[in-house]
């Protein structure tokens, strides 16, 4: 990144969706200790609490996940996790080697755009397929007394069900360390989480955005 | 959205109030969450909060009960006769209660046989053996002090004489009637001293206890069920001694301090037969509360409690299917006195000056005795569980074992995808027993006797084995060995207060108190170590990829600006 460009600073994310994002971050985590414990990895609040809370956190997710899926559809945003082909091989090129030579990101962050190749599919991916499917598995487990009644005791197994439960957390734990880290490369090592904070993200300028977006960075 | 720019000013924007206001409550939600379940047990509520509806019911059919009479013993002539003897008690009885004796004779009480086995093998009078005294065999006069009879000394016995039933043990409430330990079943007529306890019998007073009569209370049943085995607490584990004024600490229901309950508030009785399991009868095989079925007895927990008595979305309702109540509700019996955990006939017969004699042991109890072999004593002791249906099988004399393993003498019945099984606590009592090597049978002593084939006159294993055998009418062939046996009670009483019932995690964890239940998932106990190697190993290599991508982040810049 050159020093001498211009930054100006773009209105990126609202205030819904930095909502949806915070308690989603701070619920996943929570899931995580809890369910971890119950897994007995460790000892913390105790079983029974760490049930209680587990379950809590989750039907909480449940609840989130509805609005943040009604958000993406009435606002169009879900458009921006359309997967794309173009300049993925760039991006991650870019991540693999360029960074390292100080190179500028080859795809810039717009309001129309804020995501790049790269994290459409990963997104796409976690919210559309591993997070809805660690809910299922997580509301089957929570349901598994009502499972003779349903009918469906027969194809199930507790224990299986538990496995891929653990296997897919396991995966969003990962998820969670490889996204932290990349919050350290933007601009500057925390302009990508201050724009998930506030807003507002610095970029530089040249960058095709809306005027109503543009505020000068001195 | 201009509106919004004039608000937020770029660079010093924070999070606006309203969403401010929205992750405040949600996190105070989850805070109050967690300071409710911050209790130890979500359902141990304290004095003012709400009652669980298990309890409510129980309650409800709890009112208290009046006893009441349209007789009184002490006025009838024909109990102020001078009695000699038992069996003239028994008929002076019978006299009113014509049909009481035929009653009884049809229950287990007398026959000590289990009415389900059509054979006559199972049973205390058949060939049913246990790791205590073994059978009863050719020991009669000893152990039929607990028989509800009169003289049943050996196979002689008429069992058709209504005039032999012991009306007064069970039903005398003076507390002075005690059979002789050795008097098959008799009490003295003369002041004698038992050598086995030291304690001197004295005949009964017989006109005072006949006029003494009612309803048999604690006392009356735990005359013979508290001290099973020969000595108190020697068998059962959760019944002995300490529950004939036992506080609410050790049982909720008998406590004197409580609700108070004799025996036959729960063994609900219909013409002498006594609700309760009998060998591999199950006390109940249908679960009816009251409310469903207000004949039903009530020796079932749901009988007053149903089966969904915890509070509404308490998990543990949830269990009931499969957990019995006792499970988490008797975290430890033996809570006051010791009980016998382990008997090892082969160590008996030692000599210490070439006399008999005993070693005391740090509870109180022997820990060695020359007639009986070497013990251990336990208190407090955590149950083993298994999947239990209320049927227990029971080893006998004619039944062929492996030597090469602990022989299991009795066992509980039962398996998950039973419906009637639920995972149950269990007193385990293990020992070593003489068996037969050549017939591979365990083997029946004559222990008790006055002879020089008695055991515990000789101490030679040989001929009491050869006696007792002899006189169960079974083979022995002159080779035995001891082998190592277990012996199960199902642990029902000396229900402890909510208070003390087990925590989830006692049992989900790794080395909880299921951990020799197999065959099943358990959240918290079992994972598979394939799925938590690979887990972790991706969550480490996750951690390592992106701490060596920022080192090389690092190292990169640095060397752009030199």
């Amino acid at each position: 990144m050159s020093e001498n460009n211009r930054m100006i600073k773009i209105y990126l994310y609202s205030k819904f969706e930095r909502f949806w994002h915070w308690v989603q971050a701070v619920l996943i985590i929570l899931l995580i200790i809890t369910g971890l414990e119950i897994h007995g990895a460790y000892n913390l609040f105790g079983f029974e609490r760490a049930v209680t809370l587990h379950n809590f956190f989750g039907l909480s997710w449940l609840v989130l996940y509805a609005f943040i899926v009604f958000w993406l559809f009435t606002t169009g945003e879900w458009k921006q996790y359309i997967p794309t082909t173009r300049k993925l091989y760039d991006v991650a090129n870019y991540y693999c080697v360029d960074i390292f030579k100080g190179k500028p990101h080859p795809v810039q962050k717009c309001k129309d755009a804020k995501h790049n190749p790269l994290q459409r599919l990963t997104y796409l991916g976690i919210s559309a397929l591993l997070l809805p499917f660690q809910m299922a598995t997580g509301l089957l487990y929570y349901t598994y007394n009502s499972w003779e009644t349903w009918g469906i005791g027969k194809f199930l197994d507790l224990g299986i069900l538990a496995l891929i439960h653990t296997a897919l957390a396991f995966i969003i734990l990962s998820f969670l360390v490889v996204h932290v880290y990349m919050t350290t490369t933007g601009h500057s090592v925390t302009s990508h989480v201050t724009a998930m904070c506030c807003g507002w993200e610095e970029v530089e300028e040249g960058t095709q955005v809306e005027d109503w977006e543009r505020g000068v960075v001195s | 959205m201009t509106a919004q720019l004039k608000k937020v000013k770029p660079g010093t924007s924070i999070l606006p109030p309203g969403m401010c206001l929205g992750i405040l409550v949600f996190f105070m939600a989850v805070i109050f969450q967690i300071s409710i379940v911050g209790e130890d047990t979500a359902w141990a509520a304290s004095e003012n909060e709400e009652i669980a509806p298990g309890r409510t019911m129980a309650r409800q059919a709890l009112k208290k009960r009046e006893i009441w009479k349209t007789t009184d013993h002490s006025k009838h002539e024909i109990l102020k006769q001078d009695f000699k003897s038992g069996p003239e008690v028994t008929a002076a009885c019978l006299s009113c209660h014509t049909e009481a004796a035929a009653q009884f004779h049809e229950t287990i009480h007398w026959t000590w046989l289990d009415p389900a086995d059509e054979s006559k093998v199972v049973g205390k009078a058949g060939l049913s053996v246990n790791n205590f005294c073994i059978n009863l065999k050719s020991n009669e006069p000893r152990c039929t002090s607990c028989h509800a009879g009169y003289g049943w000394k050996d196979d002689s016995f008429d069992f058709t004489d209504q005039t032999k039933v012991d009306c007064l043990v069970c039903h005398e409430q003076t507390g002075t009637y005690h059979k002789f330990p050795a008097g098959a079943g008799n009490p003295v007529s003369e002041e004698t001293v038992f050598k086995g306890n030291g304690k001197t019998y004295y005949p009964p007073e017989w006109n005072l206890v006949a006029q003494s009569v009612s309803r048999p209370t604690r006392s009356n049943c735990g005359t013979c069920h508290f001290f099973g085995g020969g000595g108190d607490a020697v068998k059962h584990g959760d019944m002995d001694s300490s529950l004939m004024k036992p506080n609410k600490n050790l049982d909720v229901h008998m406590g004197i301090d409580g609700q108070n309950f004799d025996c036959v508030r729960c063994h609900t009785t219909v013409r002498h037969q006594i609700a309760g399991r009998i060998y591999a009868t199950p006390a109940s095989t249908d679960r009816k509360s009251l409310i469903e079925d207000d004949m039903a007895s009530k020796i079932m927990c749901e009988s007053c409690h149903s089966s969904t008595p915890h509070k509404p979305g308490v998990k543990a309702n949830d269990h009931t299917d499969k957990v019995a109540c006792q499970t988490c509700h008797i975290p430890e019996f033996a809570r006051v006195n010791p009980t016998k955990m382990w008997w090892d006939w082969s160590k008996a017969g030692g000599k210490k000056d070439g006399k008999p004699f005993k070693i005391p042991g740090p509870l109180g109890k022997p820990d060695y005795d020359t007639q009986k072999g070497e013990f251990v004593w336990e208190k407090n002791v955590t149950p083993e569980y298994f999947w239990f249906n209320g049927s227990i099988q029971t080893l006998t004399a004619l039944d062929m074992i492996d030597p090469a393993k602990t022989v299991k003498v009795s066992w509980p019945t039962g398996d998950r995808e039973d419906k009637n099984s639920r995972i149950f606590p269990f007193k385990v009592h293990l020992g070593k027993q003489p068996y037969d090597k050549v017939n591979k049978t365990i083997l029946i002593p004559h222990l008790f006797g006055k002879t020089e084939d008695a055991y515990w006159v000789s101490y030679d294993w040989k001929k009491a084995l050869y006696k007792g055998m002899e006189t169960a009418g079974l083979n022995f062939s002159g080779e035995f060995d001891f082998v190592e046996t277990s012996y199960v009670f199902p642990t029902t009483h000396m229900v402890a207060p909510k208070a003390d019932s087990l925590s989830c995690q006692e049992c989900h964890s790794k080395d909880g108190r299921m951990k020799n239940l197999a065959d099943f998932y358990m959240p918290g106990r079992d994972t598979r170590s394939v799925v938590d190697y690979a887990g972790w190993g991706l969550v480490l290599v996750s951690l390592v990829g992106v701490m060596l991508h920022g080192l090389g982040r690092i190292f990169a810049k640095n060397g752009r600006r030199k």
